[in-house]
């Protein structure tokens, strides 16, 4: 029998308890348990980045953390960065610079872009920090340029 | 991923029982940044995970006390990478911390999971060791400081006795400041491992120390007294001899898919003399 463990998070700001096995991820916990599937899952060993998401303020690739470990945190995910229908200013601007291919990595790079302007919430990142700053995401369809296109115009045009 | 019990001790006498009683059966969770790659692909297969992080004496954080930086066990390689005291006596060691995985490998990876895992890759490993760290180890025997030198025996397995978990990290504040820079090779830009990870300190005094790691079983130390290192107008052809003694100890595994043993020995060299000549500018510079 596989033993489960009581948690509590705070999931895109609604406080949630539940079980989950001890054995599962994260990431099978949001898609599975919660319904969240926006976040995704690829390589599973912490190098590709489509599992993203934010704990307690920072991101961490959701394949690498069992979901009991996260109990009490506080979790964001793609999910919950528009708000009432309305894009972010990031989401907007990964569409207007045409960031988007087949979309698959496009909720974690969300979620790493998102982490990376509100550290920089005061300044302009350069563009070394930018790169280094989205290095634990990759994109198939090669949009890095675009990406980061869609980061600077976000920096720029206020936020 | 197989089934496993999960717990998530307070205390560390609770940590340190379950350890003890469970043995090569028991894995100790901090990060997970490392292990839960392995509970997947089934390289680990423990009974029991034992999740670290809310043990107050393990608490993230670095501090300093008694001539000594301090840095909680599940500090994690975002904070040391950014942390004024490290930057101020440890540059190396922030450098190395800054390179490891991506963001949020850094924002999870942690300083105690990083040397106890024991990779030869282990990016923080040749920077503790130029900055004389130690661990502190609670165990059902009490509590020792073990210099990460003694730690490392060879991949995945260190001195650490059944039941002894690392609690802190302690790296001594020196009398003479250690001007300290690491670098590294990988294949490519971006989360790769280490084909190659060195640090080189040098000190007023004229002591160099140069540790590297990925090229053996273990990352390795060794310490020029000569001066002939640490001397910016010494010539290459002077130091060539004693930098080949330093590199002695490397050991490259043919058998590595990252980097070929030539490879890595050349690049060793290369290297080293990079490093030594950051850490002499340094020194100069007084950073």
């Amino acid at each position: 029998m596989v033993e489960t463990y009581p948690i509590e998070v705070t999931v895109n700001g609604r406080r949630r308890a539940f079980e989950v096995a001890g054995h599962h991820s994260l990431l099978d916990v949001i898609r599975d348990d919660l319904g969240l599937t926006g976040a995704k899952e690829c390589c599973l060993v912490g190098e590709c980045g489509a599992c993203t998401v934010i704990v307690d303020g920072r991101t961490v690739d959701s394949c690498l953390v069992l979901a009991v470990e996260v109990d009490g945190a506080e979790l964001t995910t793609v999910e919950g960065l528009a708000t009432d229908g309305v894009l972010a200013p990031i989401q907007q601007a990964f569409l207007d610079k045409g960031a988007v291919q087949c979309g698959f990595c496009i909720p974690g790079q969300l979620m790493s872009a998102h982490a990376l302007l509100v550290e920089h919430e005061h300044e302009h990142p350069t563009l070394a920090e930018i790169q280094e700053g989205m290095a634990g995401n990759l994109c198939r369809c090669g949009c890095y340029q675009q990406i980061t296109d869609a980061i600077i115009a976000v920096t720029e045009g206020g936020r | 991923m197989h089934t496993f019990a999960y717990a998530r001790p307070t205390s560390l006498a609770e940590a340190v029982a379950l350890l003890e009683a469970h043995g090569p059966d028991a894995r100790v969770l901090a990060g997970g940044t490392d292990l839960i790659v392995r509970l997947r692909d089934g390289s680990a297969a423990p009974a029991i995970v034992i999740d670290v992080k809310r043990i107050a004496e393990l608490r993230a954080g670095i501090h300093e006390a008694d001539g000594r930086v301090v840095i909680g066990a599940t500090t994690v390689m975002t904070d040391i990478a950014a942390d004024a005291l490290v930057l101020r006596h440890f540059p190396a060691l922030a450098e190395a911390a800054a390179v490891v995985g991506s963001v949020q490998i850094r924002n999870r990876a942690t300083i105690a999971g990083n040397i106890c895992n024991a990779s030869p890759a282990a990016d923080t490993a040749p920077s503790l060791l130029v900055h004389g760290a130690s661990v502190v180890a609670e165990g059902p025997g009490g509590t020792r400081r073990i210099s990460v030198d003694e730690l490392f025996v060879r991949s995945g397995v260190t001195t650490l006795a059944r039941g002894e978990l690392v609690t802190a990290i302690e790296l001594p504040i020196p009398a003479q400041r250690i001007a300290s820079a690491h670098v590294r090779r990988t294949r490519r830009r971006g989360h790769d491992l280490a084909s190659v990870t060195l640090t080189c300190g040098v000190d007023a005094t004229g002591v160099t120390r140069i540790a590297y790691g990925s090229v053996g079983p273990r990352a390795v130390l060794a310490t020029d007294e000569s001066g002939v290192l640490a001397d910016p107008s010494a010539a290459d052809s002077v130091k060539s001899p004693i930098l080949e003694a330093v590199f002695a100890g490397a050991s490259p595994s043919p058998r590595s898919m990252r980097a070929g043993p030539e490879y890595r020995l050349a690049m060793l060299r290369v290297l080293g003399r990079r490093a030594l000549a950051v850490a002499i500018e340094r020194l100069a510079a007084g950073e």
